[in-house]
């Protein structure tokens, strides 16, 4: 009891009148007068030094029952907190460092809260838009718990909301006001969070509304604010996985947070998410949080290429002495730079880089610089490898391009078939069906009943070990070792055959090169080149297929992100086309 | 928020709905153009995962029956059940029957699959949905059927006979009447073994008096329950044949014959050569005039000119008095030949040999000549190569010597066919090819002039 600290709420009690607060233990108001004790909280000023604020928040927040209704009185955002707070929860057991959940992914977030206007403001969405009218409707009432437990410091306390009916008036801006008449069941359009109708159908110009993709957006910012070792394929994949909660997250909420009509287009989602979409809006969160610029991202950073390179070159099987060649290409290019890698959401163009991406878009070009990728120059070298090391048995063995392609081929092969078959058992629909309103309740909930029956019938045919067993997470797909012949290791193949000494330094045979594009689309489309396979060497398909897989993208993105690399490294080659492309018009 | 946009697709369509009426008021109306707008509406939306990774699953499930992995394909099947709770309402309609006809043929063939758990399967898939009742209640008995569950076969049609769902049932009447059918079907089946088993008994004995109640107590339930369907138009041939034995059976000659004209006859049916083939065997059983014959037949030479009831047709026709049917004759015996299927048919050959003989012999050389000037360009070759004339000496002599003859006939001597019978030095049928040899001289039509 700290009737100090009460001083600020001053209210009148709605039982006796009485201003004289006191301070329960679990935080609450209490009338020191008539002991009523209020749904009102203390408000936490300084919820950045409490690591878990947001845990405490939902807790306090459902912990209120419901006069009239089976399930809790809860907010459409505090859904999106939940499934927020379950994926940091996954990347914690992934690895990743406390501070992420406990700090940055929660300031992210009351950052937005405060940005979108639901809380942390002084004009909180929930409140402003009806206070009027329910000022004069009944000031007596005092029920307090409809605005989302978010707002611990609104400062608008003569907000009431009356739970039972709410009149219909011309003064209301919104056709479906937030109350519980919505939610009887003669209702068409109904949710099971207060604000599931508005808000799905709310459409103001200049906030990002959050979206169950968009969480993924807040996780990748706030591992990219760590500078954690996951990357955004990294992340999508272990979504896809199953280790980070997605598809499903909206099962995993307290049992009373029920959901139904449109809390179904918010929350059930029926779409893994895509690379570009998450990158996108990973950017378009960044701005509008209007973030300062990231911690720097240097050498020592998992993200800077020079060390994802070395990732990736392990991964796909490639000898190691290429992280030379790719350190190089990187300097060259100048994407190691801090100003270049890091994530700065003020700058004017606000962009970041596609870390995983770039990095292995730096290994295709070394391999074009290495073999050149014409479907004849890298068999020939083959030849003189094989050979080589037939001779030379005791010797580090050269690297052999066919060996490699033949082992590569099978494993990934074997890797996409399995993928594709996963993906194709995948379980999409809930344990808790959703429906949209009480009338097809017992419809959906019948067919649930039917294709649980059936599923479990069919389930004795199948032989009792699990074939789809789950996958522990690993930033590794693959996995190299010496001796199998069908998972041979080349790590330590040496580049010998392929490198000839001129003067100190060492180059390539090879002293061709072709570009993967001549043009760059500069229209607004948005892509920069086209990618239409038929046109490419088999052997550069092969990569460009090897490498979308790994990191489940569109081959088309990569082979856009090469044509970038290439572009900053042969700058002169381009500008020439360019200068000459100008003279020629100049001449028309 | 897929299915809000959905909403918003549907009023859209609408819209456009409206607007397309107004045009087609100033005269004018584009069809193909609402369609083209509906698939744009549609087409525009970015496929869903789930429906991706559901119509893989599909694929997958396709390839596993495809090689007999019946274990891939249940694994899969697990999966795939989720489409009937699908957002998309026109596949999650369609899903019952695709699920159903995937799911009977997995546990048809399944090692672990058994006869209860089909049965429960064949249930539950029964439910789902309304429509689907009385396809999978039809099936589910044949299953039972196939596998010697006679009465639980019956049962189950008995259940669905009595199925009724609202207004529902109308559009499924013809289903009621198929399951009827089948029930009138298994009890024919029962009638017809007590049939058996009544020859088999004295007509003294006591046994047949009972054993003969019993069969009219089948015949009774079984007439109501063919009744119908025979009389809607279909192909019907296993219930006709067995509705008409029974009717002969208690001597019912009218009705049989009835039913037969009306199933051959009724313009709504679709042809049916059965429907014929049927009416002629009863009509030859009740020793129609042979007016009554030729004029069945007649309609089957036009439907199947290559059946084997052709030769029968020809031989009506031939001891007909009227011209014209004689005429019929010959040109039903060119027809039949005319198929590969019968070219080695004896007496096909025979008869045209014979007919041919004939024909020339009453001076209807005219006839003749119309028949092969259409012929006469592929028939050589087709009938009358070398390579036939060596073939059917080695294999049938007789068939040889018949196709001589006509070959003879219709090409003159000089033909191949002819000259590699005709040179064969065969003591036994020696006398033979003498005789075909001068009907040829006589009656050939190639260069009548020389």
């Amino acid at each position: 009891m700290d009737l100090e600290e009460a001083k600020e709420f001053k209210e009148r009690c709605t039982q006796c009148a009485a201003v004289s607060w006191g301070l329960t233990d679990e935080g609450k108001y209490y009338c020191t007068s008539c002991h009523n004790v209020t749904e009102r909280s203390k408000e936490v000023i300084n919820t950045g030094d409490i690591p878990n604020t947001k845990i405490q928040a939902i807790n306090r927040g459902l912990k209120r029952k419901r006069k009239f209704e089976k399930g809790w009185d809860w907010y459409v955002c505090e859904g999106f907190q939940q499934i927020l707070y379950q994926q940091a929860e996954a990347l914690k057991t992934l690895g990743v460092g406390p501070e992420l959940k406990n700090e940055v992914l929660h300031n992210f977030w009351k950052r937005y809260l405060q940005k979108s206007k639901q809380a942390y403001c002084k004009n909180p969405v929930y409140t402003s838009k009806r206070k009027a009218t329910v000022l004069e409707d009944n000031p007596s009432h005092s029920d307090w718990d409809s605005e989302p437990d978010l707002l611990s410091d609104f400062s608008c306390p003569s907000f009431v909301e009356s739970g039972t009916d709410s009149k219909p008036d011309g003064h209301t801006q919104k056709p479906f006001p937030i109350s519980r008449t919505s939610q009887s069941e003669t209702a068409s359009i109904c949710s099971g969070s207060l604000d599931g109708v508005t808000y799905s159908l709310q459409k103001e110009k200049g906030i990002v509304k959050m979206t169950v993709p968009r969480t993924l957006a807040f996780c990748y910012l706030s591992l990219l604010w760590q500078r954690e070792t996951i990357t955004l394929s990294d992340l999508l994949r272990f979504v896809e996985e199953g280790h980070i909660p997605y598809i499903h997250a909206f099962q995993r909420f307290p049992e009373e947070m029920k959901l139904y009509g449109r809390d179904k287009g918010i929350f059930a989602i029926e779409s893994w998410p895509t690379y570009e979409d998450i990158y996108k809006k990973t950017i378009e969160i960044g701005k509008f949080l209007d973030l300062p610029r990231f911690p720097d991202i240097t050498e020592d950073c998992y993200l800077h290429p020079n060390i994802l390179c070395m990732k990736y070159l392990m991964e796909v099987n490639l000898p190691d002495e290429m992280n030379d060649l790719t350190c190089q290409v990187v300097k060259m290019t100048g994407i190691g730079e801090v100003d270049f890698l890091t994530f700065d959401p003020i700058a004017k163009m606000a962009k970041t880089v596609k870390y995983d991406v770039q990095a292995v878009a730096v290994i295709v070009v070394v391999l074009k610089l290495l073999f050149l990728l014409d479907d004849n120059l890298e068999w020939t070298l083959s030849n003189i490898a094989e050979k080589y090391n037939e001779k030379n048995k005791e010797d580090k063995p050269w690297f052999d391009f066919r060996k490699w392609y033949q082992v590569m081929k099978r494993s990934i092969d074997e890797k996409k078939q399995k993928w594709e078959e996963a993906r194709a058992k995948y379980l999409w629909k809930s344990e808790k069906p959703l429906y949209h309103s009480s009338i097809d309740k017992a419809v959906v909930y019948k067919r649930r009943e039917m294709v649980v029956n059936l599923q479990k019938q069919f389930s004795t045919l199948v032989d009792s070990v699990p074939t789809v067993e789950k996958k522990r997470p690993s930033s590794f797909q693959f996995n190299w070792t010496e001796g199998d012949s069908t998972r041979t290791c080349f790590h330590g193949h040496g580049l010998q055959g392929i490198l000839k000494k001129k003067g100190q330094s060492l180059t390539t045979k090879n002293s061709l090169y072709w570009l993967s594009t001549q043009k760059f689309c500069r229209s607004y489309c948005k892509h920069v080149t086209t990618y239409e396979e038929s046109n490419f060497s088999r052997s550069y398909q092969f990569i460009i297929n090897l490498f979308s897989f790994l990191l489940r993208i569109k081959t088309s993105s990569l082979h856009e992100e090469v044509s970038l690399i290439e572009k900053r490294l042969f700058k002169a080659k381009y500008s020439k086309t360019k200068k000459k492309s100008r003279s020629r018009k100049g001449r028309k | 928020m897929s299915d809000f946009s959905e909403e918003l697709v549907r009023s859209k369509t609408e819209d456009e709905q409206e607007e397309s009426c107004m045009f087609s008021g100033t005269g004018m109306s584009f069809p193909w153009l609402q369609k083209h707008i509906e698939t744009v509406a549609t087409g525009g939306k970015k496929e869903k995962d789930f429906a991706q990774t559901t119509s893989a699953c599909l694929s997958f499930i396709q390839e596993a029956l495809l090689k007999h992995q019946w274990q891939q394909a249940a694994e899969y099947m697990h999966s795939y059940f989720q489409i009937l709770e699908d957002s998309d309402s026109y596949k999650r309609q369609a899903a019952p029957e695709i699920i159903w006809k995937l799911g009977s043929e997995i546990l048809f063939y399944h090692p672990k699959s058994n006869m209860e758990t089909f049965n429960t399967f064949a249930d539950r898939m029964k439910n789902i949905g309304v429509m689907n009742y009385l396809k999978i209640s039809l099936q589910h008995a044949l299953y039972l059927l196939h596998h010697g569950m006679f009465e639980d076969a019956n049962r189950n049609l008995s259940h669905a006979e009595t199925w009724r769902y609202g207004e529902k049932s109308a559009s499924q009447e013809v289903l009621i009447n198929l399951i009827q059918a089948y029930k009138g079907l298994l009890q024919y089946y029962t009638w017809s073994k007590n049939k058996m088993e009544l020859s088999r008994l004295d007509k003294e004995d006591y046994a047949y008096n009972t054993a003969f109640q019993n069969m009219l107590n089948h015949s009774g339930k079984m007439s109501v329950n063919l009744c119908t369907l025979i009389q809607t138009p279909g192909v019907w041939d296993p219930f006709v044949k067995s509705y008409v034995e029974m009717l002969e059976f208690y001597g019912d000659r009218d009705e049989a014959r009835e039913v037969l004209t009306n199933y051959a006859y009724d313009e709504k049916f679709p042809s049916n050569p059965n429907a014929h083939i049927y009416l002629y065997n009863f009509l030859k059983r009740e020793k129609a005039p042979r007016e009554k014959l030729i004029s069945v037949l007649k309609i089957l030479y036009q439907i199947v000119p290559s059946h084997k009831l052709m030769l029968e047709f020809h031989r009506l026709l031939r001891k007909s008095d009227k011209e014209d049917h004689r005429k019929l004759a010959l040109e039903v015996l060119f027809g039949v030949l005319d198929f590969a299927g019968c070219t080695k048919n004896i007496t096909a050959w025979k008869y045209l040999a014979k007919y041919l003989r004939q024909t020339l012999m009453e001076n209807h050389l005219a006839w003749v000549q119309e028949e092969w000037n259409s012929r006469k360009n592929w028939w050589p070759g087709f009938h009358f190569s070398f390579f036939w004339a060596k073939t059917n000496w080695k294999e049938d002599k007789a068939l040889a010597c018949e196709k001589a003859l006509v070959a003879g006939i219709l090409l003159g001597k000089g033909c191949r066919y002819f000259r590699y019978i005709s040179k064969q030095d065969d003591q036994v049928i020696k006398k033979k090819i003498k005789r075909i040899k001068k009907s040829v001289k006589k009656y050939s039509i190639a260069n009548p002039g020389l």
